[in-house]
């Protein structure tokens, strides 16, 4: 069996289109919360398949983008220390803070490196003893049980040259504050990696208080069709919950074993969302047993976690209250080459994928 | 803020475009279309003439290493200029320390390519640098060659037309993976092996049997992606790929997935874009397919008549997609 191939091929989904299309006999209006879902929905064109009826918009999905600049900031403070080596996923290399980015930074001859893995930048702390390895922990509940487990290892190992600048979130509280603010949504694609970790549970309180229905999605072509046919379906049927098309990687429950180290090592804080401002239990500290493995401490001086947002409209987009195309700097002064903001350097910023794939329509 | 090149500046994407045109084009007086060789006009046949810089790391990789690749890419950008390859310069540039015994065994891998290719090594120029000046290793070769008759254009697209044919001689982003897989920063191992080869006679092959070929290019850094844009850029046309022909390995494919790649912006060191006319394109194939370094070519696609110079990917899904020029590097996603 062709892993790839099989969650892709045009059959499939001509015969999923067909289905939808039957079914689709009001006026539907989808968000998707996660940037893997951005980025799936744009490589495979998927938006011209559906009929006008159903729109699909994105939301606060990518955690590069609803990131302050000030994690930034901090950041590139940090790698001006030459006796520091900041260790980032690749994604955050070429996001703009308010003064450089770590891309900038790199080539002026800051000690950056680009790891797949925060385990990674436990072995270069291993391996460079007389330096302080800081690594940028970003991401949901996705990437979170990574760093919570290397932070573990570092402690068992007796590492202590290892420090972690955290920005994770937790995603429900955000998909809160879209509904609660009057986000014109009858249906959330949500976010599959996210749920394989915390289970699908953690949805439930959208059908549950707010009759709006949840399809937990994986990230091929024919996951995220069906998850619109399921979708389509509750709203037809007024039976909005919490369904599960990503059965091959998510339970109910998730991942036990993961949920306990991310509580061991985080406890929630509210955290700046771009776009959002604060969110009260929006993101995760270390927790006290835990804080000397804090990057913050480094730092000698206060860096102010929000953006000053100028003319670019990113926050406005990761609410699903703009398309990319009606800010005034897209495309133009803002651009891949050129990013004015965080939406359109990651490659599941809604504002890349639109400018990548986005301008055929 | 004082403009310093970043390592996008390298990635043979948009902002290497941007380099080498603000840069090194305007100085040096270079007009006309950038193309891989430049044309020098001699008589009796016009002579090819391109130089490139090899900087890989690591040094061997699954399927060759930095010498062999410094040859096959000097040999390829002159076979898909029309030329015949003659001969080769080579200047290193080498870290103090370097084993003596792997500098022999790079360069006997460059002179067994040489003489598959059939060209000769003819000069070259050595410099030893302290520890630290230079990354262990790197290769600058040049090449001449002598272009096939009537194939002067070939490099520019001028010949190119609405609805030709686009094939590829096999399967895209090999190399890209080998090499980083060879690079141990991933815990994993992947039988995908680099598909560095010199092309010239597959190129002469097509260029002597097939009379409808408008246009070659060897897909290299930025990937067949670049490629194409370069080619509407210089042709004023469009064109249309479709995913589901566009021979991509099984391994390559599921990495890509892992890592957050697209296969079209990888680089191959072993693969040409051949544009044909469509009454010639089955001929061009065969030819291709015959030939150990085609034996998975395809067509992928055709030229449109888009004046807005886009490359329109149909995807496997059924939708369809720009294929635009990269900004920078391809960074892998985090979730």
């Amino acid at each position: 069996m062709k892993l790839v191939d099989e969650f892709r091929g045009s059959r499939v989904v001509k015969d999923l289109i067909r289905a939808i299309n039957e079914s689709a006999t009001g006026i539907y209006r989808f968000m998707e919360v996660c940037g893997g879902h951005t980025a799936a929905i744009n490589r495979f064109g998927i938006k011209n398949l559906l009929g006008h009826n159903i729109e699909l918009v994105s939301g606060p999905g990518c955690p590069v983008c609803v990131t302050g600049t000030g994690f930034i900031d901090k950041a590139v403070r940090l790698s001006g220390d030459e006796g520091n080596i900041v260790v980032t996923f690749g994604d955050l290399l070429r996001v703009p803070g308010s003064i450089s980015s770590l891309e900038k930074e790199k080539a002026s001859g800051a000690d950056i490196r680009m790891v797949f893995s925060p385990l990674d930048a436990l072995r270069i702390a291993a391996e460079e003893r007389s330096r302080k390895v800081i690594f940028l922990g970003i991401g949901f509940e996705t990437t979170a049980p990574g760093t919570a487990a290397t932070v573990m290892e570092a402690e068992k190992s007796g590492i202590n040259n290892f420090y972690v600048l955290v920005s994770h979130k937790f995603m429900p509280p955000a998909m809160e504050i879209l509904i609660r603010d009057g986000t014109n949504v009858n249906g959330f694609i949500c976010p599959g990696h996210v749920a394989a970790i915390t289970g699908s549970s953690i949805f439930d309180f959208i059908p549950e208080q707010f009759s709006i229905g949840c399809a937990v999605s994986g990230f091929e072509p024919v996951d995220i069709l069906m998850s619109v046919l399921m979708l389509v379906n509750q709203v037809n049927r007024k039976n909005p919950n919490t369904a599960i098309q990503y059965k091959r990687a998510v339970s109910r429950e998730g991942n036990i074993t993961a949920k306990k180290m991310m509580a061991q090592v985080f406890e929630p804080v509210d955290m700046y969302w771009r776009g959002f401002g604060i969110i009260q239990s929006g993101g995760m500290k270390l927790r006290g047993k835990y804080n000397r493995y804090n990057a913050e401490l480094l730092l000698n001086e206060t860096i102010k976690d929000d953006c000053n947002e100028g003319e670019c409209r990113c926050g406005d987009i990761l609410r699903g209250l703009i398309v990319p195309v009606q800010c005034p700097l897209f495309g133009s002064q803002c651009n891949p080459g050129n990013p004015s903001g965080a939406c359109m350097v990651s490659a599941e910023g809604v504002c890349n994928a639109y400018f990548r794939y986005g301008r055929n329509e | 803020m004082n403009r310093n090149i970043t390592l996008g500046y390298g990635s043979g994407g948009r902002l290497t475009g941007e380099l080498v045109k603000e840069i090194f084009a305007g100085r040096f007086g270079m007009q006309g279309p950038l193309t891989d060789s430049s044309v020098l006009e001699n008589p009796g046949s016009d002579l090819a003439f391109t130089t490139d810089s090899y900087v890989v790391e690591p040094l061997f990789f699954p399927g060759g290493n930095i010498g062999k690749l410094a040859v096959c890419g000097t040999v390829n950008d002159l076979a898909v200029s029309g030329a015949i390859p003659v001969s080769l310069s080579s200047a290193f540039i080498i870290e103090e320390n370097f084993p003596w015994d792997e500098l022999d065994e790079i360069a006997a891998s460059m002179a067994d390519e040489a003489a598959r290719a059939g060209v000769r090594i003819v000069t070259g120029d050595t410099k030893v640098v302290g520890k630290g000046k230079c990354d262990r290793l790197f290769i600058t070769t040049s090449g001449i060659g002598k272009i096939r008759k009537g194939y002067e254009n070939l490099a520019t697209a001028a010949n190119v037309r609405q609805d030709d044919l686009l094939i590829v001689n096999g399967s895209m982003g090999n190399h890209s993976i080998a090499v980083l897989a060879a690079r141990n920063i991933f815990d994993f191992r992947t039988s995908v092996v680099s598909d560095v080869a010199s092309l010239n006679f597959l190129a002469g092959k097509l260029l002597e049997e097939c009379h409808g070929i408008h246009f070659m290019r060897d897909i290299t850094r930025g990937g067949l992606a670049s490629v194409m844009n370069e080619l509407c850029a210089m042709s004023g046309l469009g064109a249309e790929i479709e995913e589901e022909k566009t021979p991509v390995d099984e391994p390559v494919k599921g990495l890509c997935e892992i890592l957050g790649f697209d296969p079209y912006y990888l680089a191959n060191e072993g693969k040409m874009l051949v544009v044909c006319d469509s009454n010639e394109a089955s001929r061009a194939l065969e030819i291709m397919q015959k030939d150990t370094l085609g034996k998975n070519a395809a067509i992928i696609g055709r030229v449109t008549d888009d004046r807005r110079k886009i490359v329109v990917l149909n995807t496997i899904a059924g939708g369809k997609r720009i294929l635009d020029h990269r900004s920078g590097l391809q960074l892998p996603r985090i979730c």
